[in-house]
């Protein structure tokens, strides 16, 4: 099939950006999104020009480096699947399609689709963890018995990939879901409850040092959640939050 | 240089614990005055950077993506092993350590295997202790599962995103020391040297691959966790910036790489769909546990399905070669790696494949879907022969076992896997060589480790499955931290080392001088098609199956495709800026040159064992066979050119188990 | 807890509470209303507790009239916030695709709401207080029906009555369930808490307009 391409160009983080057309010919259905992007920078290196540059790495939906905003949506029009898996299978031939960067202040832009993340990796810094160091003798793992339930929502919390989609797609770039992911790992297993009140508090308070906005519930998020993160963490978060207020 | 694999003295089960208590240790007051390079962050090189930083080391540590939670460790699906024995099925330390000798053909080194089946149990009480996930069963306890290879179910698993939940518990533990300021984080950054200074390893050169800037970064130990180099084949499953560079630059310096030729070659991976495609995706070895591998019996179906005339679903039971099951009756679907890939290719190159390319066979859920099925419909107490009703709730089963991959499956191929068999072929996964090391994970370099899948240590010939995350956390973990404070013993009055020596000097010109070489090329084509070309050498000459000849060949195309690359790679835009082409140029580079002693190494092995199928050597049932006089361990010395490389012999003592010819029938 | 309303989950704990309330209020205000519609002595007689017992009047009354400041204040407070978190906009953005309509405009509808809450205050409360404290008229506690049907006659007050209770049905069907997950209750009960809501969210709104309509054509 034949395409447009309208894809965000900026040169570096202070340069000025600006979107650009391009046409692409013979893409097959069976190719990832990328991989289309990869035969249109063949095609730009061959002529000379500048190829487009965008986060990318294991190709299979689980590293959270790719991060294109695909005709109004992060990661395009499928659901729970990163951009690496989506297929040109769902567009048709003649579609033009928009290609831009995620968008957010936090999210500073560094080249063309690339966008500087490491303010989720801030936010985890001040608490995304449990304190217990490696020494070889922590009690057995089976000396912790949890409940299945339980189990199961922190590790479906966990499977966050921290690619921003949800920062992205939300009209106040607020990155509720990202942290209260993690939040709620940890608070549905006991190894995390000593730390719960200090872990809250901290990431909550670098979560908004950062310049994400706020919650205003709409479920974009949850949504465009590659790995369908759910609201509920949210709230769990809030309550989490709350009960250390009011504590600390 | 004579090797010295530096294994302590005493029975294998108290080697370890003697060791720990004979090495010299570095006082914690010190440890605050000595510095640790870390490169790479994923199992290995993250838990490794925690550790050493919660021991007391000032640690940096590197990572070519944006951040430490993207390294490529986040991909593994299936599990991790441990002989915790929790399922009362007869593990222990002593099996877990001779399933893995024996996966590993006999190529490992006993103590190292030993020592990592010893520390196996602490990863798990370590993880959960860190708020991992794993599966647990409605007890409340952990759930395990089997992989290949082995007849206890010792595998600990978090549904099919294990690696990832092991990767972020290894990056919370290592957002704990950033921000306690004991970890200092550079992300984005490649290394593209090692700085030795009076014989030691004494720091790293990076590139900053936002602004291109070239650092110079010192320390007083160097320690590589890079991960393989299974992208030299181009298709791999391998993330796309996975890649040799640091390891290969370590080699030109001094490092000793051992065993290139011992790759893995994943049964269960998708098949190609195109020339277009850039990587391959892996559908883990957990599935094996309830999938059956197939191909048609006939000629006739093989036809009738690729012309999409008949549907696999249709074909009958008695119509059906289940050769795994048929070759190895005692492990039957679950026969290793190498074995199970091996027989594929047979299949296919018979002319049994199933897709348009020939090369594809069915791993197929429909009797496990039935199996569950009725179970679940006889624990609720419904009719167990209502066929519909057993479907659906066998496909409920299915799904919260291996959910994930099924979508995955469904995304990428476009086909329903709990309605129609899966396709699958073997890719190239893991590559069991590496950096050579001691003992104490160190290199021929003094002062410069490598852990994790970046050494050759533990896998010898081939590595059994859920056994790369054990590796990786066991070094990161439980035996690096310990080891490299018997080498930082003797530092403790080094004071801070200077990045101004001519050391330093030396090896950052050389990096701008390849830099600027490939910005200023101008040659007519782009990186890839260099990469695609080698893969296609690597592929057909260097894969499954080698023989003399074609491995000649492959040294002689890979030289002159290396020629060409410096001559004719095109690299556009800056060094001064973010650019990928000119990453992705520094690391073909280096696959071009690993690739040649790839080939060459595999030629000297006159042999095949594990995931080295020599067609020369195989039993008349078209099993490996392996070669006594084979039995040591390749490290080769780097003198300039692949070609030149020498070889260094470490032989392999078997003290504590018996080899003998590696059957799964 | 000090400063909790400097922190982003406080503020929308907050914005969440002053609805609930706002909630609560409105539920209490129809429950008066829809007498009229039954009995005009029953209406008159509510409606006269309300607007001279002490406790509703100087108590109720205050907390109310500072639940709806403090509601709009920090509603456009949160949307300049959320603005600056995105300086660049999308080229291209498929909202509709993820969230709806209503979440996504909740300040339109709230300041097409408070709006009305202007032109009601100025026609009825403003009434009230000039009647009752700022030029005291003789007690009467049988006006309040006679006042209300009157009101309704306006063609152009019905109106803006229907348009402003169509966009309040707007705001209550994201604000009802969004209040409750801002102060944390997401569990098992909360897809009957979400029908309960999009029940209210209709249901008042309608009930409030055909209030209206039945006052001005039944008359």
């Amino acid at each position: 099939m034949n395409l447009t391409l309208k894809i965000w160009r900026q040169k570096n983080a202070n340069a000025q950006g600006k979107m650009v057309d391009y046409q692409i010919s013979n893409v097959s259905p069976d190719m990832s999104f990328l991989e289309m992007l990869d035969v249109l920078n063949t095609e730009l290196i061959e002529k000379g020009e500048e190829p487009v540059s965008f986060d990318h790495d294991c190709r299979e939906g689980i590293c959270g480096s790719c991060s294109l905003y695909i005709n109004g949506e992060a990661h395009g029009p499928d659901r729970l699947i990163t951009t690496c898996q989506l297929h040109m299978r769902k567009f048709k031939d003649g579609d033009t399609i928009y290609i831009e960067p995620w968008r957010a202040k936090a999210f500073p832009v560094i080249k063309d689709l690339i966008v500087d993340r490491s303010a989720f990796d801030r936010i985890q810094h001040a608490g995304g963890f449990i304190s217990v160091n490696t020494s070889g003798n922590t009690q057995d793992a089976n000396a912790i018995p949890i409940e299945k339930a339980n189990a199961d929502a922190a590790f479906d919390a966990a499977t966050c990939i921290g690619c921003g989609a949800c920062v992205a797609s939300c009209k106040n770039s607020s990155a509720m879901l990202f942290v209260s992911a993690k939040v709620s790992q940890f608070a549905l297993l006991p190894q995390g409850q000593i730390e719960a009140t200090d872990r809250v508090m901290n990431m909550v308070n670098q979560m908004d040092a950062e310049g994400f906005g706020n919650c205003t519930n709409t479920g974009a998020c949850e949504v465009e959640c590659p790995k369908g993160i759910s609201l509920e963490n949210i709230a769990r978060m809030n309550r989490e939050y709350l009960k250390a207020s009011f504590k600390g | 240089m004579a090797l010295d694999s530096k294994i302590p003295q005493g029975p294998l089960a108290d080697k370890w614990t003697r060791h720990k208590n004979e090495i010299n240790l570095v006082n914690p007051a010190n440890k605050r005055l000595i510095d640790v390079i870390v490169v790479g962050t994923g199992l290995a090189g993250g838990s490794a950077a925690a550790t050493l930083a919660e021991l007391g080391y000032n640690v940096k540590a590197f990572c070519f993506q944006d951040s430490p939670r993207r390294a490529h460790s986040i991909a593994a699906q299936g599990g991790i092993n441990a002989a915790k024995n929790y399922q009362g099925d007869g593990d222990s330390t002593y099996r877990l350590f001779y399933d893995t000798v024996k996966g590993g053909d006999y190529r490992s080194r006993e103590a190292n295997v030993y020592r990592l089946a010893e520390v196996s149990a602490n990863i798990i009480d370590q993880c959960v202790a860190q708020g991992v996930p794993f599966a647990r069963d409605y007890g409340g306890l952990l759930d395990n599962r089997s992989f290949g290879g082995v007849l206890v179910s010792r595998t600990f698993y978090a549904k099919g995103q294990t690696g990832q939940q092991l990767l972020l518990g290894a990056y919370s533990a290592m957002n704990r020391q950033i921000g306690r300021g004991k970890i200092k984080m550079y992300n984005r950054h490649e290394m593209l040297d090692v700085v030795v200074v009076d014989g030691k390893a004494r720091g790293i050169i990076t590139r900053n691959l936002v602004t291109g800037e070239i650092e110079r970064h010192s320390a007083h130990a160097v320690v590589l966790g890079t991960g393989g180099y299974g992208n030299v084949f181009f298709l791999s499953t391998n993330a796309m910036g996975s890649n040799v560079t640091a390891a290969w630059k370590a080699h030109k310096r001094g490092a000793y790489f051992a065993n290139p030729c011992y790759t893995q070659i994943h049964p269960t991976c998708i098949p190609v769909s195109g020339d277009h495609q850039s990587k391959l995706t892996l559908m883990s070895e957990s599935l094996r546990n309830d999938g059956r591998i197939w191909v048609p019996k006939h000629k006739k179906d093989v036809e009738a399905i690729r012309n999409k005339t008949l549907k696999p679903t249709d074909i009958k039971e008695e119509d059906r070669d289940y050769y795994l099951e048929r070759r190895y009756p005692a492990f039957g679907n679950l026969v290793p790696r190498d074995v199970a890939s091996r027989a594929a290719k047979e299949r296919c190159d018979a002319g049994y494949g199933v897709n348009a390319t020939g090369e594809a066979v069915y791993l197929d859920f429909a009797s496990a879907i039935e199996r569950y099925g009725k179970e679940q419909a006889h624990v609720k107490g419904l009719n167990e022969n209502d066929a519909a009703l057993v479907k659906k709730l066998g496909q409920e089963v299915v799904k919260t076992k291996y959910g994930n991959l099924f979508q995955m499956y469904e995304k990428i191929v476009d086909e329903n896997p709990y309605e129609t068999p899966m396709m699958i072929y073997p890719a190239v996964h893991y590559t069991m060589g590496g950096l050579w090391v001691d003992y104490n994970l160190q290199t021929t370099v003094p002062g410069l480790y490598a852990i994790g899948e970046a050494n050759f240590s533990d896998h010898g010939a081939n590595r059994l499955g859920a056994s790369a995350l054990m590796q990786g956390l066991a070094d990161g973990y439980f035996v690096l931290p310990y080891t490299i404070g018997d080498y930082l013993s003797h530092d403790i009055r080094t004071g801070p080392i200077s990045t101004d020596s001519k050391e330093f000097e030396e090896a950052e010109n050389k990096v701008r001088s390849e830099i600027d070489h490939l910005i200023n090329n101008n040659g007519s084509k782009p990186v890839d098609y260099f990469h695609k070309k080698l893969g296609k050498i690597m592929w057909n000459k260097c894969g499954m199956a080698r023989n003399e000849k074609d491995l000649k060949s492959a040294i002689e195309e890979i030289s002159q495709l290396r020629e060409e690359f410096w001559k004719d790679v095109r690299v556009p835009g800056d060094a001064n800026e973010f650019n990928e082409e000119l990453a992705k140029a520094g690391r073909v580079a280096d696959f071009l040159e690993l690739g040649e002693l790839f080939a060459k190494d595999a030629l000297v092995r006159e042999e095949s064992a594990g995931g080295h199928f020599r067609e020369e050597y195989q039993t008349e049932d078209g099993e490996a066979m392996r070669r006594k006089e084979f039995q040591f361990v390749s490290a080769w010395e780097y003198k300039g050119e692949p070609k030149d490389a020498v070889l260094h012999k470490e032989d392999l003592q078997y003290e504590n188990i018996e080899v003998k010819e590696r059957s799964y029938k | 807890m000090s400063g909790i309303l400097n922190s982003s989950i406080g503020r929308k704990f907050a914005m969440a509470l002053s609805a609930l309330f706002l909630m609560v209020f409105l539920l209490q205000h129809f429950a008066i209303n829809i007498l009229s519609v039954f009995s005009e002595n029953a209406f008159n007689e509510a409606s006269h507790f309300m607007g001279t017992f002490w406790a509703v009047q100087f108590i109720l009354q205050p907390i109310l009239i500072i639940g709806i400041i403090f509601h709009f204040t920090m509603g456009i407070v949160l949307e300049i916030k959320n603005r600056k978190a995105r300086q660049i906009s999308y080229a291209k953005n498929n909202g509709a695709a993820n969230s709806s309509w209503m979440s996504r405009n909740m300040i339109w509808t709230g300041l097409i709401i408070e709006g009305f809450l202007v032109v009601h205050m100025a026609n009825i409360w403003w009434h009230e207080m000039m009647v009752k404290y700022i030029n005291p008229q003789p007690v009467d506690a049988t006006r309040y029906y006679e006042e209300l049907v009157e009101h309704f006659q306006s063609p152009v007050i019905v109106g803006i009555y229907v348009v402003a209770f169509i966009f309040l049905a707007l705001h209550l069907l994201h604000g009802f369930s969004s209040a409750f997950q801002s102060i944390g209750a997401n569990n098992k009960y909360t897809r009957a808490l979400k029908g309960f809501g999009k029940v209210y969210a209709i249901g008042i709104p309608a009930g409030f307009v055909f209030i209206a309509l039945y006052h001005h054509f039944a008359h």
